[in-house]
């Protein structure tokens, strides 16, 4: 006779579960819920009462051309600072895992960045950034008027993707450089020993053995930079100059806690939520296909 | 059983004589007191009121500093749906209509009376008093720090273009502005267009110059009242600005590019700058050594009756749902705050101005304009009582009007960037700004403000 470990009855079993799924309904379905119910409502601020208004908070949002350029914005903002962050950071890791002198200190230096706070980094690149006073100072001397994140819409945009890429670059740089050192020695040496040279060795055999790390990291930076952007945007440019920056998260901050349509703010956390969830599908769909997994 | 009988006994007794004892211990009632101020003011916000603590034994007041205006309100809110609010809270002025149909608070003029201090609403400068109270004239909430724009002006560069005295028209402005560039200053005139600035460029000007804002009185007659700044004097004033600007004899001044107008003017950088009395002592601690300079009202364009300016700042907010100890406590401090004296210490130590008559009476007695650092601040209280408050001069009384101010900043981006014209950035802030209207009006159905 087989013997299976089961419980008696089925209730222990969702007694075990239930302490997780408590966890997971308070602090995930409850307040995703909740902001859905006020997506189809007009809430009173001060909870004096709300009406029901279907989908009218949707079609207005989606009628409304700012919103529209807040989402190009916020896809401009992913794309180049998604695609700068990891390959600055694949250059840096496959650098770092050649020995060259001095890798052991990049090892420790270049993961840094991803430790500070958002709005501490905004402060610092904000002074570095700054025509008049900072290092583009300098190059604004040179060409007069080359530089002007106050008005100029793509120096601003230009900003906040430099300051979010700099952070990320820590956090690819560590996935990527553990990739690097898990693949096996013998491997690259053997192709050393063929005759390939650096660049083909890394093309041919290192970038192909890491690419569930590099998909793994598309996914995370191209959902972060939708989401961790906020604070970079709150100190650096607060969404200007004339929305320029004004990306979707920084959009649903502003409308909903300065200007109290929670409202009209939760029902653009669902749109950015789903706009999430399918490019997160997209990617799974088309680009994991070209990922070999070992 | 019996154990218990007499544990419930011995616990009936202790309560007994605890609430004997209350009395004879007399503990201060403690309430809260969330204020949005920070830095230098916060502290002067904490000595205020640890003197109300000192100056009596039945009350303490618990002042916490949420760190700015909107931090305050958006804390408060959080904290009244959550039943945990604050007393007494700071609301900044454009927050004065979202508040007014909050229903959340006690109107203080209520407030005072139960309690029974008696104070004359009469004293307190027309121009303050009527942007925080009702259209038909109650106080709902105490005005508390307040300001009005000024120009500043750097007298030495204006003496090397033989002027003695600040321009008192834009036309002036303009020709003097053009004199400066001409004398060789890089800089004449600092401004900045973000949405902090629709407060001296649009709210002051349309004030100043008696145009509306909005229609129905800039809000105070309905909450279907819809915005008419690209229609009034101030399109003119957009359009001057704008070309002042592309000649070079206006030049942005912000944080972000690395120094603000304050700092600009203070360092001798640019000679003019439009902000609030409440940089008065900023510029003094850190002008550069030896500058001389002067603040004067606002000008107007030729041809203009001026009118008086709007106070900026916040009010004194007494929620409801509170005990009546605690409002009792409120009231007592509310009154204390109302003291002359303490007008006179808070205007000391802050660049803000007396809120009443007699505060700034007591405050002349004393010789406070005449000492050197505060000499000027005077023209602050002349700005805002140049004449009585007109049906458009009250004051401003439109909901969500801090999304209204950041369609300001957008609008003026796009217009000084040359994306649009004056003109068609002015159409979309009308349209946009109206559109956050509709919202808020619908927001509340069938509600009318007091």
């Amino acid at each position: 006779m087989e013997k299976r470990v089961t419980f008696g009855r089925w209730t222990i079993g969702i007694l075990f579960a239930v302490p997780q799924l408590i966890l997971i309904f308070t602090f995930f379905y409850w307040p995703a819920g909740q902001a859905v119910y006020w997506s189809l409502t007009l809430q009173q601020p001060w909870g004096g009462g709300n009406i029901w208004v279907g989908l009218d908070n949707f079609r207005s949002i989606l009628a409304n051309a700012d919103y529209w350029n807040s989402i190009t914005a916020s896809m401009i903002f992913a794309g180049i600072s998604t695609g700068l962050a990891m390959v600055i950071a694949l250059v840096l890791a496959a650098l770092t895992d050649r020995q060259l002198a001095g890798s052991w200190l990049y090892r420790v230096v270049l993961i840094w960045p991803y430790g500070i706070a958002a709005p501490a980094l905004a402060l610092a690149f904000r002074f570095i950034l700054a025509p008049e006073a900072g290092f583009m100072a300098v190059v604004n001397k040179v060409w007069p008027g080359f530089w002007d994140p106050g008005l100029d819409g793509a120096d601003a945009m230009a900003s906040v993707i430099i300051a979010f890429s700099w952070k990320y670059v820590g956090y690819n740089f560590i996935f990527f450089l553990a990739a690097l050192q898990a693949i096996p020695r013998s491997l690259i040496e053997a192709a050393a020993m063929d005759g390939s040279g650096v660049i083909r060795r890394f093309w041919d055999i290192q970038f192909p053995l890491i690419t569930p790390t590099i998909f793994f990291l598309l996914v995370i930076n191209i959902t972060e930079s939708f989401q961790d952007s906020f604070g970079i945007v709150d100190i650096m440019t607060a969404g200007g100059p004339a929305n320029a920056t004004n990306l979707m998260v920084y959009k649903i901050y502003s409308d909903g806690f300065k200007g109290l349509d929670y409202s009209g703010a939760a029902a653009q956390s669902i749109i950015l939520m789903l706009l999430i969830i399918a490019l997160t599908i997209v990617q799974f769909r088309f680009i994991e296909r070209r990922v070999h997994y070992r | 059983m019996t154990i218990i009988k007499r544990g419930f006994a011995a616990l009936a007794a202790g309560a007994l004589s605890t609430a004997l004892a209350v009395p004879a211990f007399a503990e201060p009632v403690k309430f809260d007191f969330w204020f949005g101020l920070s830095g230098d003011l916060a502290r002067v916000v904490d000595t205020l009121c640890k003197n109300f603590n000192d100056s009596q034994k039945d009350y303490e007041v618990v002042c916490t500093s949420q760190g700015n205006y909107d931090a305050t309100l958006q804390n408060t809110i959080a904290a009244f749906r959550a039943g945990k609010q604050p007393t007494v809270v700071q609301v900044y002025d454009v927050g004065t209509a979202t508040m007014m149909l909050s229903g959340a608070y006690k109107p203080a003029d209520k407030l005072m009376e139960e309690n029974g201090y008696k104070i004359d609403y009469s004293d307190y400068f027309p121009g303050i008093a009527r942007y925080y109270a009702t259209s038909k004239g109650e106080m709902l909430s105490f005005p508390f720090n307040s300001s009005t724009a000024l120009m500043y002006w750097n007298k030495d560069a204006f003496a090397k273009i033989g002027k003695t005295e600040a321009p008192k028209t834009w036309e002036d402005v303009g020709a003097d502005l053009k004199a400066l560039k001409d004398a060789g200053y890089d800089c004449p005139m600092a401004i900045n267009i973000s949405a902090n600035e629709s407060w001296q460029l649009m709210e002051q000007f349309s004030a100043l110059h008696n145009q509306p804002i909005a229609t129905k009185n800039n809000g105070y007659d309905g909450l279907d009242a819809r915005l008419e700044v690209n229609k009034t004097k101030f399109v003119q004033y957009v359009t001057d600005l704008k070309k002042w600007y592309d000649a070079g004899l206006i030049k942005i001044k912000s944080k972000d590019l690395g120094q603000d107008m304050v700092q600009a003017f203070a360092t001798g950088t640019c000679q003019v700058i439009l902000t609030s009395v409440g940089d008065h002592g900023t510029v003094g601690r850190t002008q550069k050594e030896g500058m001389s300079w002067d603040v004067a009202e606002l000008p107007v364009y030729a041809g203009t009756e001026r009118k008086n300016s709007l106070v900026g700042g916040a009010s004194l907010w007494v929620l409801s749902g509170k005990s009546d100890a605690e409002y009792k406590g409120a009231a007592a401090f509310l009154n204390f705050i109302h003291d002359p004296k303490t007008a006179l210490f808070w205007s000391t130590n802050t660049g803000y101005i007396p809120v009443t008559k007699s505060g700034f009476d007591f405050m002349k007695s004393n010789g406070f304009y005449d000492k050197a650092p505060y000499k000027g601040r005077e023209v602050a209280i002349a700005s805002l009582t140049a004449s009585e408050p007109t049906e458009i001069t009250r004051g401003i009384r439109l909901g969500n009007f801090t999304q209204i101010r950041a369609e300001f900043g957008t609008q003026m981006q796009a217009i000084f960037a040359n994306k649009v014209s004056v003109q068609e950035g002015l159409d979309a802030l009308v349209k946009n700004g109206d559109a956050i209207l509709e919202r808020f009006q619908q927001t509340y159905p069938g509600k009318t403000l007091p």
